[in-house]
């Protein structure tokens, strides 16, 4: 009786062992299956239209002291581009480096530093939150993107604003580049940021150029900043997912 | 989230009592919100690891002191430069070689690693799609939860099976005792929760269940930046990080304590119960382990 018991137990052990390993070997299948990922994904839309329903399109994010900055900000991704032409660029102190700005614009052009910084700036003291899990705080000057909307003039097709950066991310050579909408291009605390922790800003953090956009993942930032292009779909660039991180699987709408 | 509706006693009783006594005893609702939740904690616990591994460290406030996180999981080499994971918990180390900081991958090489591959979803690290299953799995266990909790009210099963009584909790001490001895309750009583039952659960459900779910949406910079209160309440979104660790933890603790009740107090019975509805009820005098 307990002899059979102990066998029973033991069978019980096996098969639950044994359904587990099914049951994840299963799930690992179900995630590299295309339509199972799409059920998945409609979280994802749920998250974007509950969110935005339910929050303010200018709420600020918090804005920290000077004593809240992180000693330690994490350089995420790219330290410091291998390309060419940014080498050059870098060499020369980025006096030779222009802002491309174009697309479905009014008046396309050409920006240097010394042209940005005469635009209408914002100065904040923000937290950094890395899709990875982590935070930083940092104070960063910039340009309000707003500003350079008005400028070059936004035309009435144009959705999305897209950044093309310098920093290749794998062997492949494909560029790091994103997008946001044109209510995130037009929130307060969305600078093209030129300054960080009252210093130019440094190679690690995206030299010359980085976007600051206060509300959404680390990945929303791009550092690099090379062109801007407003587009009404971003379906045709790259992989068309909107991202070179949205383009591996990440959420375009990474606000939480 | 199991639960009692009023016994019914379907075990019909001629010329001497039953030995056992069936009863009805979880409502439809109850028995299909309990194993969608099992699916959504499952779920949710495994790619919550998965997403724990792209930097399995935590941290109190509102940023990452990267050189003191009070919990981190990381690989390294000992004296004889052999690789080894390391655990550090409030600055004490441990060796956790196999199975977090350093354990076998999918693949079965090595790799550093917080938690082990057997422990995520997926198995290999890949923090996209761990975070595709987390969100898709948090909205189906909010929306599980709201349907049992508004059930649970609505059905008065709150009021009647789950809220101790004033007895109930002079009993607490008789209780504590009882589990400690693995006695069980039987006749009348095992109708009833008892008093450390009722207690669990509505630890788990009004306590545990919110927090986590409030920790999580304190990680959003989108409604942080709608409820600033959020970072007030968890103080900082590193420390919300570490309260939705740790609330996982404990719902995982309450998981398993729930588990080895059920091995312990009878698993057929309790998972026919869970599924049929129907619970066998021992009509003996004094309650014994079995």
């Amino acid at each position: 009786m307990a002899a059979n018991r102990l066998d029973r137990r033991r069978f019980l052990a096996h098969a639950m062992a044994g359904v587990t390993t099914l049951l994840l070997g299963a799930c690992d299948k179900l995630s590299e299956s295309r339509w199972f990922p799409r059920i998945l994904d409609s979280a994802e839309a749920v998250n974007k239209h509950v969110q935005r329903a339910i929050t303010g399109q200018q709420a600020l994010a918090r804005e920290f002291t000077e004593a809240d900055i992180s000693p330690d900000f994490k350089s995420n991704g790219t330290q410091e581009p291998d390309d060419p032409a940014y080498q050059k660029l870098m060499k020369g102190g980025f006096k030779n480096w222009r802002l491309e700005v174009g697309g479905l614009v009014e008046r396309p052009g050409k920006f240097s530093l010394a042209e940005l910084r005469v635009l209408p700036s914002r100065t904040q003291i923000t937290r950094h939150d890395c899709v990875e899990g982590w935070s930083c705080i940092g104070k960063w000057k910039g340009a309000k993107l707003s500003a350079l909307l008005d400028k070059v003039g936004v035309r009435p097709e144009a959705r999305y604003v897209v950044f093309f950066c310098a920093d290749a991310m794998d062997m492949s050579g494909d560029k790091y580049y994103e997008s946001i909408d044109l209510a995130t291009a037009y929130h307060p605390q969305t600078i093209l940021a030129y300054e960080m922790n009252d210093k130019t800003l440094p190679v690690p953090y995206g030299a010359p150029l980085r976007l600051r956009n206060e509300r959404q993942l680390g990945y929303k930032m791009p550092k690099y900043i090379m062109r801007i292009e407003l587009v009404q779909s971003f379906a045709d660039i790259a992989g068309g997912n909107g991202g070179y991180w949205e383009d591996q699987g990440y959420e375009w709408y990474a606000g939480i | 989230m199991p639960s009692i509706t009023t016994p019914r006693e379907t075990a019909t009783s001629t010329a001497a009592p039953p030995a056992r006594q069936r009863i009805y005893r979880h409502a439809l609702v109850v028995r299909i919100c309990h194993w969608v939740n099992v699916i959504c904690l499952t779920a949710l616990l495994m790619s919550g690891l998965q997403i724990f591994n792209a930097h399995p460290a935590l941290y109190w406030g509102d940023r990452s002191t990267f050189d003191h996180p009070w919990l981190s999981m990381s690989a390294g080499q000992d004296d004889n430069g052999d690789l080894v994971g390391i655990t550090s918990i409030a600055g004490h180390w441990f060796n956790t070689t196999g199975v977090l900081g350093l354990s076998k991958d999918s693949d079965g090489e090595p790799a550093e690693r917080g938690f082990p591959s057997w422990a995520t979803l997926p198995g290999p690290q890949w923090l996209a799609m761990g975070r595709r299953w987390h969100f898709f799995f948090a909205w189906l266990f909010v929306i599980n939860a709201a349907v049992y909790v508004a059930y649970t009210v609505l059905a008065g099963h709150l009021r009647r099976d789950l809220l101790p009584t004033g007895r109930d909790l002079a009993h607490l001490g008789r209780s504590v005792w009882d589990h400690l001895r693995l006695r069980f309750p039987k006749g009348e009583e095992a109708k009833r929760y008892n008093v450390l039952q009722k207690l669990a659960y509505l630890v788990a459900l009004f306590v545990l269940g919110p927090l986590i779910v409030l920790a999580g949406l304190t990680m959003s910079p989108r409604l942080d930046a709608s409820f600033p209160i959020l970072l007030d309440v968890f103080g900082g979104r590193q420390s919300a990080r570490s309260i939705h660790f740790l609330c996982a933890a404990a719902l995982l603790a309450f998981v398993i304590i729930h588990v080895i009740m059920v091995l312990i107090s009878g698993v057929w019975n309790n998972l026919r119960s869970m599924i049929t509805g129907r619970y066998d009820i021992d009509q003996g005098g004094d309650a014994h382990g079995r």
